[in-house]
């Protein structure tokens, strides 16, 4: 028991859904306070900031496309994250597994000789290998010599980075790019339809939607889903039970870089038609996913919800920059707030708070 | 105290309970878990505030609100398990409960410690680095620093449950002297035999409420177990030894290393025939764990073997080993899964609990249902998260799991570590029932009185080497504590 003036903290065992929800709520709400005071410091009322966004993406339908085109690659890499999180595999590095879905797509994109057609499948197959790849070496590493895998994963996004870079400045670099540096144009076999009118990438909203709901799945209906949660929640009564502890965790690690890498590919075939700069293919959406997989709790079919919570932000991002004339990393600010705030109350999830005022002679 | 009452959300842990305690008197507070002891002991010693009732010392009311202000009194706790700096020095932890200026208080407190030593005879050194004590030398260190920062009222916290019958015979030693210089001690402990030994009064709890207070020249065993219990409790052997089966665990020249890669067994040889129980007695830490883990196949040995009907216990054909754990929330089950779910950690991958890589959930809960049913666990909701089920009902349901399908070798680790009365019995009847039905039974345990009740057979390892097996029915305690401790006698 805890005392802070006349509230009592009881802590308890389990957190019932209504208080996560209430706290979690709480959380993006006292993000919304604090990026109020940057923007108010930045000489922007935050009321008419947060009207402006309001009307610009909820309200208005060209908004909310943005805001699910913004959600789709961070669905796919946050589900891959809440299963390796659930398997205690803490991956960090889904930034880097995109990027490297991004590249494997261009590879097949512009250098694989394919009927159009097998185009697409073939540069999704190529995407999940590559992410799951770029996960399963800091997973190897984890599991056979014991290094900590949130550096590994961590480190190899910036490994991803320079090979983008190298890439597109070096053996990649567009014929037709005039000195800039990206790759060339995707041939049209290549490149994901949109929802007429907007920018939605509609078959990787599908993918990711079928991720989501198939690791829910997969997780409470299958042999596979058991094994992962109850070496998550327990690594040691797993290795009790003797349950083939190390295959799980690579499988997680592997389907979660796989998933990322797809993000990738969606990314490049989607939005872009060709490779460009890590910092224009991804916005940070493997390091938002982290927040994505956090929101949902574990729960692949929540993170459809905190996907496009944070796709939304990122919108928001884009009004701001043309309505407001903020920058659009401002939306760095925000998702940083949002994860202080939810780390910070986690341990609230297990707290009941009782009104007590002290009664007299009491200390 | 007078009519203490504390809740807890959700319980009445202790019930309007009035105590007294005089100078030079070991009162003895005994219960099955959960009867309010420790909680009790809490109230005064400052944990927490009780919700009602007052507390009386040396005849004048007081408010403790702190474990500071009760030591400022002259109330000392010395907890369950030891609360020390491993590797600083017995002084340096003696210290650190002192009030001290910048520098070291060597010299002083060593005239201190020196006085101490000398007055209760302890058996002390205090240049030794905490990790290489025994756990009762640990145990001393505590009672040393308890005297030190002045307590006139000393309360003991189950102080018998990790040491050895000598250890605990030298700890009874040490209570008597200070009794004599006018300590007042309060002894806490769940053992009818050991209050017996070691009281002047005994004040029996159960389920938050005092039951009452006896004198020990007016206390029996079966008296005490009735108030503990609730119900009348029986302390007979409970069987004629076992025709003898064939063998089931054989295990020849064993030797292995721990997780650190020092020896932990040193060539060990024994065997467990069908019917029979064979208790591994011993203090924990001499080779139980590595011994345990070689057997179910979580450990593989640097030489010799552990066989179970004939194959080994690892790989994909290994024979079905029963294992209750030494630690049953850390290994035993993965706490945030649901009830239903623990109780198919060994068969989730066969039918009628999966096919091919689909669970079938029906399969599931229909078994979870019958067992919760068979075993009596409660809560009886197959859906509810097993780590908030208690340390009883945790047990039941590892049981239930580890004996389906009929598993013709249990190993069981402290099996009753932790429970009431009413759990232990409960849990030696199923182990008895299992090795009736012919299964082989080993038991892993430091606690000699279920060894003596349950095991046909007791070997006891003490360095990772066996001393000796003698028969239950015939042994002698103390020839078979003397072992524990590394005697060869």
């Amino acid at each position: 028991m805890k005392r802070l003036g006349p509230f009592v903290f009881e802590r308890e065992l389990v957190a019932p859904p209504g208080r996560v929800l209430a706290v979690s709520l709480a959380a993006v709400f006292l993000a919304f306070f604090s990026a109020g005071l940057v923007f108010w410091a930045y000489g922007v009322s935050p009321l008419l900031a947060y009207r402006t966004i309001f009307q610009e993406t909820l309200l208005s339908p060209g908004g909310f496309a943005e805001a699910v085109r913004r959600a789709i690659p961070l669905l796919l890499a946050g589900v891959g994250l809440v299963l390796a999180f659930r398997s205690q595999f803490w991956n960090i590095g889904a930034e880097g597994q995109l990027l490297l879905g991004a590249v494997a797509a261009s590879g097949v994109a512009l250098f694989v000789p394919l009927p159009a057609v097998a185009k697409l499948p073939a540069m999704f197959a190529a995407g999940f290998l590559a992410g799951g790849l770029w996960a399963a070496l800091p997973a190897l590493l984890k599991l056979r010599l014991g290094v900590n895998d949130v550096l590994t994963t961590l480190m190899l996004n910036y490994v991803a980075v320079y090979l983008v870079g190298w890439l597109i400045h070096g053996p990649w670099r567009g014929r037709s790019a005039f000195g800039f540096a990206y790759s060339d144009r995707f041939p049209p076999e290549a490149t994901l339809p949109l929802i007429p009118g907007t920018y939605v990438h509609w078959p990787t909203l599908l993918l990711a939607l079928a991720a989501a709901l198939l690791a829910w799945w997969g997780l409470e209906r299958t042999v596979w889903g058991y094994r992962l949660r109850v070496v998550g929640d327990n690594p040691e009564a797993a290795r009790y039970a003797h349950l083939p502890v190390s295959r799980v965790v690579a499988s997680a690690a592997l389907i979660s870089g796989g998933l990322a890498g797809l993000a990738g590919v969606g990314e490049v075939a989607g939005v872009h038609g060709r490779l460009l700069d890590a910092y224009q293919i991804s916005l940070g959406y493997g390091y938002t996913a982290i927040i994505v997989a956090w929101l949902a709790r574990g729960n692949p079919l929540g993170a459809v919800l905190t996907a496009l919570f944070m796709g939304l932000v990122f919108a928001s991002g884009d009004v701001m920059k043309v309505a407001l004339q903020m920058p659009f990393r401002v939306t760095d600010v925000f998702n940083g707030l949002i994860l202080f705030f939810l780390i910070s109350t986690e341990r609230l999830l297990y707290y009941r708070v009782r009104y007590a005022p002290r009664k007299k002679g009491e200390g | 105290m007078r009519n203490v009452s504390k809740r807890f959300p959700g319980v009445l842990a202790v019930d309007r309970v009035s105590l007294e305690v005089y100078p030079g008197e070991v009162h003895a507070l005994l219960g099955e878990n959960g009867a309010g002891k420790t909680t009790l002991v809490s109230l005064l010693y400052g944990l927490y505030p009780p919700d009602e009732g007052d507390i009386f010392w040396r005849g004048r009311p007081v408010r403790i609100r702190s474990p500071q202000e009760a030591i400022k009194l002259g109330i000392g706790l010395v907890p369950q398990h030891p609360l020390l700096v491993r590797a600083h020095t017995v002084l340096e932890n003696l210290a650190l409960g002192m009030p001290s200026g910048f520098f070291f208080p060597t010299r002083g407190l060593m005239r201190r410690v020196g006085e101490l030593t000398r007055r209760y005879q302890f058996q002390f050194d205090p240049g030794a680095r905490v990790w290489q004590l025994s756990e009762g030398e640990k145990q001393r260190v505590e009672i040393v620093r308890a005297l030190l920062q002045g307590a006139e009222l000393l309360v003991l916290d189950e102080p018998t449950s990790v040491l050895t019958p000598q250890e605990a015979g030298e700890l009874f030693r040490v209570i008597a002297r200070m009794k004599e210089q006018g300590e007042a001690v309060v002894f806490i402990s769940h053992k009818l035999d050991e209050v017996l030994a070691v009281a002047d009064r005994i004040s029996v709890l159960r389920k938050g409420r005092l039951v009452g207070t006896v004198r020990r020249d007016q206390a029996s065993k079966e008296e005490l177990a009735r108030m503990m219990v609730g119900r009348p409790v029986s302390f007979e052997r409970r069987r004629p030894p076992p025709a003898p089966g064939p063998t089931v665990l054989e295990v020849s020249g064993l030797r292995v290393r721990d997780d650190r890669g020092l020896p932990a067994l040193r060539g060990v040889d024994l065997e467990v025939r069908a019917g029979e129980v064979v208790a591994v007695a011993g203090v924990a830490g001499n080779g139980q764990r590595e011994l345990v883990e070689v057997v179910t196949g979580l450990r593989r040995p640097e030489a010799g073997r552990a066989l179970v009907l004939g194959r080994p216990p690892y790989g994909r054909q290994r024979p079905r080993i029963a294992h209750i754990p030494e630690d049953r929330r850390r290994q035993g089950v993965a706490g945030g899964l649901s009830l239903a779910e623990n109780l198919i950690l060994r068969d989730h991958d066969r039918p009628p609990f999966s096919r091919g890589p689909l669970l079938d959930r029906r399969a599931v809960y229909g078994f979870a249902a019958e067992q919760v049913r068979r075993y009596q666990i409660e809560p009886p909701s197959p859906r509810l998260p097993a780590r908030l089920l208690s340390g009883g009902n945790l047990q039941k349901l590892i049981i239930a799991r580890e004996f389906h399908g009929d598993p013709e070798l249990i190993v069981a680790v402290h099996p009753t570590y932790g429970l009431d009365v009413g759990a232990t019995e409960q849990v030696h009847e199923l182990l008895v029932s299992r090795s009736r039905a012919g299964a082989a039974v080993l038991l892993v345990s430091e606690d000699l009185d279920e060894v003596f009740a349950l095991a046909d057979r007791v070997a006891v390892i003490h360095g990772g080497r066996l001393m000796g097996v003698v028969d239950a029915a015939t042994a002698d305690r103390e020839r078979v504590g003397l072992w524990m401790a590394g005697v060869e006698a």
